[in-house]
């Protein structure tokens, strides 16, 4: 609120002076009532932060101890040829499994907003089912499904008297996990998808048929314009839970330990350097880093998306 | 890793102080009135149902009350001790640490000097080559809880298939393994390439002395050695002619493999035969054990694989109790028979090791072979030449990625030894050591 405000708004000093009671009662209120998600939000995400920070302009060792050593652990990230294979390999990760997943997950929305689909509650539900099941336990559970001599895939092809892959190879990894992650969240980004569509009002589909256009073309001129917030939305997603990939591997390491090295994701990375190499501090350095990338990558998808959208 | 930190230090460690840690050796008039005070204990272990064992010593001494705490297994402890260490909090009165890793823990002076508390005075209970892998520099960092003497477990079913016996010299073995796969179709055996300690085992057999370590600044990493080179030279050229199986080990592929017959052998520990016995009980009355091949016929050298111990943390504010807690779990004979037999924990006392309700044991998963009585002796033969720098951690890891991977991957094993040394030297300078 600016200072000519009050003149504008009040032509005696005194009712000035009661407004502006009263606004000050508000803002004591709103702040009141963010607090305890202030509160939260300081304990969890701005204090580990800045401490985080504050780690990594240090260096600790097993001997001598830590000490001051500036940005000397960035330099050392920046040269880190595991930081940038790791960040490739999501890199990768994102280029091949975004694009599979939300493509699935649009076709999908788009049948069962067609209302051509029978049964379409339960077959939202068995697609949306994967992401309740929590990604420990779908990573265990492909696992067993991948194993190399006696799992399931393995025996499908012996069936068919073919020579099985073996999906835990370290070349075939990454594609195995592809496949983990889209299975994960197919179903949930169909769910936001979904929404959006059926935020459609029902006269714009109306006046469609009279105008004779049939579903092809409603969804290629109505529905897909209307997905994009939501689309955007879910890219957004994808680019930040690509890069922080870590669940999926680290677990998969029990089952593949030669095929997932400790520097396969920048997360998985950060993770050892700090808990198994004892590194904390260039862990801290290497967090930040991947926080920067993520940061770039995001802003930079995000003003493509919307400078194509105001084109549109 | 702050969230982590902070859970770490949740959780509680004892109340008041009682007993000051000393240098000085503690008295009997002390021990006894420290035991009759009641006192809480934290503890930390990975042995399963190791509560047995507590319960017994909450019986002997009624004051004094453990809390048991099993951090899942022991890397997920050694991270979690770490933390707590760091912190400054939560930090148990007692930890059960792997024989590999008490260097890291006592480099970081996490550890107390159990001299004064008496624990010289159990020495001569434990076999002399174990006894070796808890002290350093004069001072007793922990009491020994369990060991690994490696021997061969073998299906004599499939040997007899294949009309060979047991091997007694590596050479034998190779012969023996074109002779398993070609009128069987099985691996001899596995070689893992996820488990450093079985390759430092083979090393050891071997004569190698890939690490040491003298409680100060100075590590020595010689892990590619004329001795190494030749132990991954063998195994490379029966990996290269597919004669051994390469799955990663203690995965459901190798337990599978295991219970499928899909490998004659297991190169293990004496902590193997009742994992096993409880992990391919279909193939129940198939196994024997035997000596581990020897690189000279007529020798008899074996190695070791695993084993730990009770420490005790510096941070401890009751020294004299949690001394007494480790000692006890490991030295009273009621205690370590439960051990050895109901958590088939390998023993480290002389007295257990002749004792014939451990020794006299038969088992049908090994056609009634006396297994105990077997590697008893084969715990003799271990070389005393193990020791260990004080970042096991980036040891594993680092086997992983280099000489692991070239394993798994059927590659260069001789330049991966190499790549793996040059990564140990370089992390250990980096973590300001000097390396011999």
């Amino acid at each position: 609120m600016t200072a000519e405000a009050p003149r504008r708004m009040a032509p005696s000093a005194l009712t000035a002076r009661r407004r502006r009671g009263i606004h000050a009662g508000q803002t004591r209120t709103a702040w009141l009532l963010t607090l305890p998600f202030l509160l939260v939000f300081a304990a969890f995400f701005t204090v580990p932060l800045v401490y985080s920070a504050y780690l990594s302009l240090f260096t600790s060792q097993l001997v001598g101890g830590e000490v001051f050593s500036g940005l000397d652990n960035y330099t050392r990230a920046l040269h880190d040829p595991n930081f940038w294979d790791g960040l490739r390999r999501v890199a990768l990760f994102l280029c091949v499994q975004m694009p599979i997943m939300l493509a699935a997950s649009v076709f999908i929305a788009l049948a069962l907003d067609s209302r051509r689909v029978r049964g379409s509650k339960v077959v939202r539900m068995l697609i949306f089912v994967p992401y309740a099941v929590p990604s420990v336990v779908a990573t265990l559970m492909w696992g067993y499904l991948y194993g190399k001599d006696f799992g399931l895939v393995t025996q499908l092809f012996h069936a068919v008297g073919l020579d099985a892959p073996n999906l835990l190879a370290p070349g075939k990894i990454l594609g195995s996990t592809m496949n983990i992650v889209c299975w994960e969240f197919i179903g949930y980004n169909m769910i936001v998808l979904y929404a959006a569509l059926r935020s459609v009002p029902d006269d714009l589909y109306e006046a469609a048929e009279i105008d004779g256009a049939g579903q092809w073309r409603i969804a290629w001129s109505i529905k897909l314009p209307a997905l994009r917030p939501a689309l955007l939305l879910t890219i957004i997603f994808s680019i930040i839970g690509s890069f922080q990939l870590f669940n999926e591997p680290n677990l998969l390491f029990n089952i593949a330990p030669n095929a997932i090295g400790s520097d396969f994701t920048p997360n998985l990375y950060a993770y050892n350097l700090a808990f198994r190499n004892q590194e904390n501090n260039y862990a801290a350095a290497i967090a930040f880093l991947l926080g920067f990338v993520i940061m770039i990558v995001s802003f930079v998808v995000q003003g493509i998306i919307n400078r194509k959208e105001r084109r549109a | 890793m702050t969230i982590a930190l902070a859970l770490t230090a949740c959780s509680p460690s004892g109340g008041g102080g009682s007993g000051a840690k000393s240098s000085k050796p503690v008295t009997q008039a002390e021990i006894d009135k420290a035991m009759n005070t009641p006192t809480s204990l934290t503890f930390w272990s990975w042995v399963p149902d190791i509560q047995d064992e507590i319960d017994l010593f909450e019986k002997k001494y009624p004051k004094i009350k453990v809390n048991l705490v099993n951090q899942g297994d022991a890397n997920a402890q050694y991270v979690k001790l770490r933390a707590a260490v760091k912190a400054g909090k939560g930090v148990p009165d007692v930890a059960q640490i792997g024989y590999d890793y008490l260097p890291s823990f006592t480099q970081t002076k996490s550890l107390l000097d159990l001299t004064p508390y008496g624990a010289d005075k159990v020495a001569s209970e434990f076999v002399p080559g174990v006894w070796s892998q808890v002290t350093q520099n004069g001072s007793i960092w922990a009491v020994p809880q369990d060991s690994g003497p490696m021997g061969t477990l073998y299906r004599t079913d499939i040997f007899g298939k294949a009309g060979v016996s047991a091997p007694t010299t590596w050479g034998e073995f190779a012969t023996a393994a074109q002779a398993v796969k070609k009128k069987t179709g099985a691996y001899i055996t596995n070689i893992p390439g996820n488990d450093m300690p079985q390759t430092l085992g083979f090393f050891s057999q071997a004569g190698a002395r890939p690490f040491g370590y003298d409680g100060k600044e100075t590590v020595s990493i010689d892990v590619d050695n004329a001795t190494t080179q030749r132990v991954v030279g063998y195994w490379q050229d029966l990996i290269q002619k597919d004669l051994v199986a390469t799955d990663p080990d203690f995965t459901d592929a190798w337990y599978q493999g295991l219970s499928r017959g899909k490998y004659a052998t297991w190169l293990t520990a004496a902590w193997g035969p009742t994992f096993l016995a409880g992990s391919a009980k279909n193939t129940s009355g198939k196994w024997r054990a035997a000596v581990l091949p020897q690189w000279k016929a007529g020798e008899n050298v074996a190695a070791n694989w695993g084993g730990s111990s009770d420490a005790v943390m510096a941070a401890t504010s009751h020294p004299i109790q949690a001394y007494e807690l480790a000692k006890f779990i490991n030295s009273d004979p009621s205690s370590t028979i439960k051990l050895a037999n109901e958590q088939s924990l390998y023993p480290t006392t002389t007295a257990t090791l002749s004792n014939p309700e451990f020794t006299d044991a038969k088992s049908d998963f090994y056609g009634g072979q006396q297994v105990n009585k077997f590697f008893a002796g084969v715990s003799k033969t271990v070389p005393q030449n193990q020791k260990y720098v004080p970042f096991q951690d980036y040891v594993n890891s680092s086997y992983n990625d280099t000489l692991g991977k070239a394993i798994a991957e059927h590659g260069d094993l001789k330049s991966a030894l190499s790549a793996w040394q040059k990564k140990l030297v370089s992390y250990a300078e980096q973590q300001g050591f000097s390396v011999k």
